[in-house]
């Protein structure tokens, strides 16, 4: 369960829930159902040309929800649509101030020339992986257009980056963290709110 | 994660498994239309080599280039090592140039040992060989070749599997470092050599040893070839290179009793009709060019790994913002 992550998930080192008491549900399963099911009639609205769609989740919980996405499509469209996975470790700008951590897998199941790749993340934050996540697409070819689908949008950006589809709104401070928790990875599917206990910092 | 490659027996096994891992990841970037990845951009990578060398040296070179590092390739033929200059004198100019990692090709045994602990550099330094002691990232590769090919899905380490080493295991570093390692990924090493190509103190090392090589085919799943080490050989250690060849060389019919799956290696550059003969080096199960190719992508992990995040400096280590 890692929280806030705009970013490959480290072991923060966050324990379930327990005993955070100030732990608030935001989105529960039927919630992030809804939300991705109305992304991926939005997705299909705006590209009426289906075929030339790519879906790529950036790890770890982006690719369980862009499988998710591409699940709703293959249903919707009739004809079986796999999503990819686009790690964004090798590109991002903060390596230097970390320990070189493990790389998540890459798995880009189409060409990206000429394709519109949809781009899945859990939360947009920074929009720092989103920046790696460009940079990323760029070396592996020229898609026609990229878009952007996340489950939330806590603000906060720090770079000309926004989402062009989003599962909710949640306006938050600074001192509150996110966690995004799927049954792929978690074993249930909620988003909450958690107040940063102090002294802990914002892991991730 | 260690801060120095020095040797393939400083790794543990959750260390090694994440230099597999990585280069794993890493193999796809060379079938990519853009072999580049921007991680390493800025850093300056310096390959120190006081030994000839063909493919370790440009293996290391590809490795560093496709991370984006810059790469000052020294070899000491036509430096200023010819001239006198030691090994340390050399180390501190490298320093003052403000490299972030040395690759070290050293002919004796030990060189990396002392550029990393007299801290003459304060970059990683990486052994890519020094004499007849180690060369672990070649172990690395090799380790990693094989695990493509005998692991089973869902396995990280080589548990079970047993892999013979065979020839001049006293000059070879790759011998040592590849000991150490696949016993530490859980594989079963059976070294085979002449009487006098073993080296003294070889009951210690983690491995069985055999003098007779086609006893140990039947249950190999991978075959390593060494090269003899003409070179490095001061003494007559076997009557003939026909007699080693006939008794220790790879020939088709010794390959035809190795198991179905069983893979064959070589760490090059070979002796083609020594140790190896040319049909066995050019069969289908012949890896040794895939070893080559593998050998980039563990090289680009090692150097991420070492070199890519935070200076693992004692400072403490604080969690970053996001």
């Amino acid at each position: 369960m890692v929280t806030s992550s705009d970013g490959p998930v480290t072991g923060a080192g966050a324990s379930p829930d327990a005993g955070d008491a100030s732990a608030r549900t935001v989105l529960d399963e039927q919630d992030i159902s809804r939300a991705l099911t109305r992304i991926t009639h939005e997705i299909l609205e705006r590209n009426r040309d289906a075929e030339s769609l790519l879906i790529l989740g950036i790890p770890t919980r982006g690719v369980s929800l862009a499988r998710r996405i591409a699940e709703r499509m293959s249903d919707v469209e009739g004809r079986p649509i796999v999503a990819g996975a686009l790690d964004t470790t090798m590109y991002r700008d903060d390596l230097r101030l970390k320990p070189a951590r493990a790389l998540e897998h890459t798995d880009i199941p189409d060409d990206v020339d000429g394709k519109i790749v949809v781009l899945v993340d859990d939360v947009l934050f920074s929009g720092r992986t989103i920046r790696a996540a460009l940079d990323a697409l760029a070396d592996l070819g020229r898609p026609r257009a990229v878009q952007l689908a996340v489950l939330i949008d806590r603000g906060h950006r720090e770079l000309p980056i926004r989402a062009d589809y989003v599962g909710k709104n949640l306006p938050t401070s600074l001192a509150e963290q996110v966690k995004v928790a799927l049954v792929e990875t978690d074993g249930c599917d909620t988003v909450s709110i958690l107040q940063a206990v102090t002294g802990q910092g914002s892991a991730s | 994660m260690i801060k120095h490659l020095l040797s393939a027996g400083d790794l543990d096994r959750a260390d090694a498994i994440r230099i597999l891992d990585t280069a794993e990841e890493l193999l796809g970037v060379a079938s990519r239309p853009i072999k580049k990845l921007p991680t390493l951009r800025g850093r300056t990578v310096v390959n120190l080599f006081f030994e000839d060398s063909t493919r370790t040296r440009i293996s290391f070179e590809a490795a560093a280039k496709r991370l984006s590092a810059d790469v000052i390739n020294f070899s000491a033929k036509g430096s200023s090592v010819s001239k006198g200059e030691s090994l340390k004198d050399t180390a501190l100019t490298l320093q003052a140039m403000g490299a972030d990692a040395v690759i070290v090709r050293h002919q004796h045994s030990g060189a990396p040992h002392r550029l990393a602990q007299m801290k003459w550099t304060n970059g990683a330094v990486i052994n890519a060989g020094d004499g007849t002691h180690e060369h672990p990232t070649q172990a690395l590769l090799d380790a990693f070749t094989m695990r493509r090919h005998l692991a089973a899905e869902g396995e990280d380490g080589l548990e079970g599997k047993n892999v013979t080493i065979v020839g001049d295991v006293l000059h070879s570093r790759v011998a040592r470092s590849n000991a150490l390692l696949l016993h530490t990924l859980g594989a079963h090493v059976t070294l085979v050599a002449p009487p006098t190509l073993l080296p003294v103190g070889v009951e210690a090392w983690p491995v069985d040893t055999s003098y007779d090589l086609d006893s140990s085919l039947e249950k190999a799943d991978a075959v390593m070839m060494l090269r003899v080490q003409a070179e490095r050989m001061n003494a007559s250690y076997f009557p003939s290179a026909r007699e080693y060849s006939r008794r220790y060389g790879l020939d088709t019919a010794r390959m035809n009793r190795l198991p179905d799956h069983a893979i064959v290696m070589h760490p090059g550059p070979m002796n083609r009709g020594m140790e190896i003969t040319a049909d066995v080096a050019d069969h289908v199960r012949s890896v040794i060019v895939e070893q080559v190719t593998n050998g980039v992508a563990v090289r680009m992990a090692v150097l991420y790994l070492l070199v890519g995040g935070a200076p693992t400096d004692d400072s403490t280590d604080l969690e970053g913002t996001a």
